[in-house]
């Protein structure tokens, strides 16, 4: 039986479709983590990346420090966050480990799109909205933040696929999730385990990049679609999802 | 349940001092690995690039497979390419560090050919040149910052992407952090994750200089803004 063969039988045998160590639940697992990472990610990210965008302060500095945020390899601080007694003797010591580096790995890429993208917006269209008599805050939610949305959608789909398919990791350090049959076939030289698991994320990662992009859509309003058309022209230089740091 | 262990303090400077021999020579093989995925992914991206940006239908297909590439998880492509390229070998490293610069290097070089002024190309053909001289004398370097800033994005993302290969037996800095692991000691992993770091940083900023030395018609002040 060839290689490809083994893995479709892998794939389809019905002992890999029940139980904790079952695909249902390491799948469920692996997307409760990313979702969760994401989610803590958008709320501090977008928070803090609007505000900063919005008083137009302290901008340079929170690129940089985001940038270089970009730069600590997940892996690295899954492990050591796995290490760490006080984490490793909670009962879902693996979990807190793998969520918060993937909070981690997911805020700078969102918080850098949500200040761009509020503090981009054209000076004359916010003084326009006052001038109609918004208040501030009607101005910034009605008008700023819509207008940022298209750049902050673009920021937490990057940061999705990337948590979706680091999470991987997780298993290294203990936490069930799909990297657990990567990882299991790596020690076993079960090949076709590891093969298996990794086109399960590669799928699933492929998925949410897919599903990201429509709810972008979706969320973002017409007025908007026309600008996000326009606006990355000066952008070209950097590839259409951020860098990404997957180590 | 067990004692809980313990990781023993963040930086014991002893162990470090004890093994410096050894983090230097992973912390060149690391550069090592970094230098020759970003050196094999310029050399396939070039030429694709001038390809993509003269035949435009090449560019959906092209793109599509490098988005794909780019999309999976690292620890996913390497397990699934090392069937063919050999575990724990260094080519199956290579192999997945390579994949994922070629979209970030595609599409720069495209960007950076697309945004020389046709008059210039015009002027060139006028002067005499032939098509490979008006490429090779005129628009590459022309398209060169652009293709620079991506050699600088790949090379941050390999650095770090490279960690991830030592758990399929090459990776430079990445062993320390399996070291640290399977010892349960905290020191190794800080000093990987640090020089990791620093190493994106420095390669960074090399770049940056190299960017400024091979472009001397271009503005310092719209380099730094990338």
């Amino acid at each position: 039986m060839n290689f490809l063969s083994q893995v479709g039988a892998y794939l389809t045998s019905g002992a890999q479709w029940s139980g904790m160590d079952g695909i249902p639940n390491l799948l469920a697992n692996q997307v409760e983590i990313s979702a969760l990472a994401v989610v803590a990610a958008v709320i501090a990210g977008v928070g803090a990346g609007a505000v900063l965008g919005h008083t137009r302060r302290g901008g340079f500095a929170v690129l940089n420090a985001a940038n270089a945020a970009r730069a600590v390899p997940s892996f690295a601080l899954i492990t050591l966050l796995g290490i760490q007694p006080a984490i490793v003797r909670l009962p879902q010591g693996g979990l807190i480990a793998t969520g918060i580096a993937m909070w981690a790995l997911a805020v700078p890429p969102i918080l850098t799109n949500a200040y761009v993208g509020v503090q981009d917006v054209d000076p004359e269209v916010r003084t326009a909205a006052v001038a109609m008599g918004m208040r501030p805050a009607q101005a910034f939610w009605k008008v700023e933040f819509p207008l940022a949305l298209p750049l902050i959608m673009a920021g937490a789909r990057t940061a999705a696929v990337e948590v979706v398919a680091t999470a991987t990791l997780g298993a290294y350090v203990g936490f069930n999730d799909l990297g657990t049959l990567v990882f299991s076939g790596l020690a076993l030289h079960n090949n076709v385990e590891t093969f298996s698991g990794a086109l399960l994320v590669a799928v699933l990662a492929l998925v949410v990049d897919a599903l990201m992009a429509l709810t972008a859509r979706a969320l973002t309003p017409a007025g908007a679609r026309a600008s996000a058309a326009r606006a990355p022209r000066g952008r070209q230089l950097l590839p259409r999802r951020a860098p990404s740091m997957r180590g | 349940m067990e004692l809980a262990t313990s990781a023993g303090p963040l930086v014991q400077w002893s162990w470090i001092s004890s093994q410096q021999g050894t983090i230097l020579s992973l912390l060149l093989q690391h550069l090592e690995l970094t230098v020759i995925a970003v050196a094999v992914g310029l050399v396939i991206s070039l030429p694709l690039g001038v390809a993509a940006w003269r035949l435009r239908w090449l560019r959906t297909p092209l793109f599509g497979f490098a988005g794909v590439l780019y999309v999976v998880p690292s620890i996913a492509l390497l397990s699934l390419i090392a069937p063919i390229t050999g575990f724990f070998s260094v080519t199956t490293a290579e192999v997945a560090l390579v994949s994922y610069t070629l979209l970030i290097l595609l599409r720069n070089t495209l960007a950076g050919l697309e945004s020389v002024p046709e008059d210039v190309s015009e002027a060139a053909r006028g002067m005499g040149y032939s098509p490979a001289q008006v490429l090779l004398k005129v628009q590459l370097p022309l398209a060169l910052p652009s293709v620079l800033a991506g050699v600088r994005v790949a090379t941050v993302t390999v650095v770090g992407l490279v960690n991830v290969t030592a758990l399929l037996g090459q990776g430079g800095l990445g062993q320390l952090i399996i070291q640290g692991f399977t010892e349960d000691f905290n020191t190794p992993v800080v000093v990987g994750l640090v020089l990791s770091v620093l190493l994106a940083g420095a390669s960074d900023a090399l770049l940056v200089l190299a960017e400024r030395a091979s472009t001397p018609w271009v503005p310092k002040i719209s380099q730094t803004a990338r």
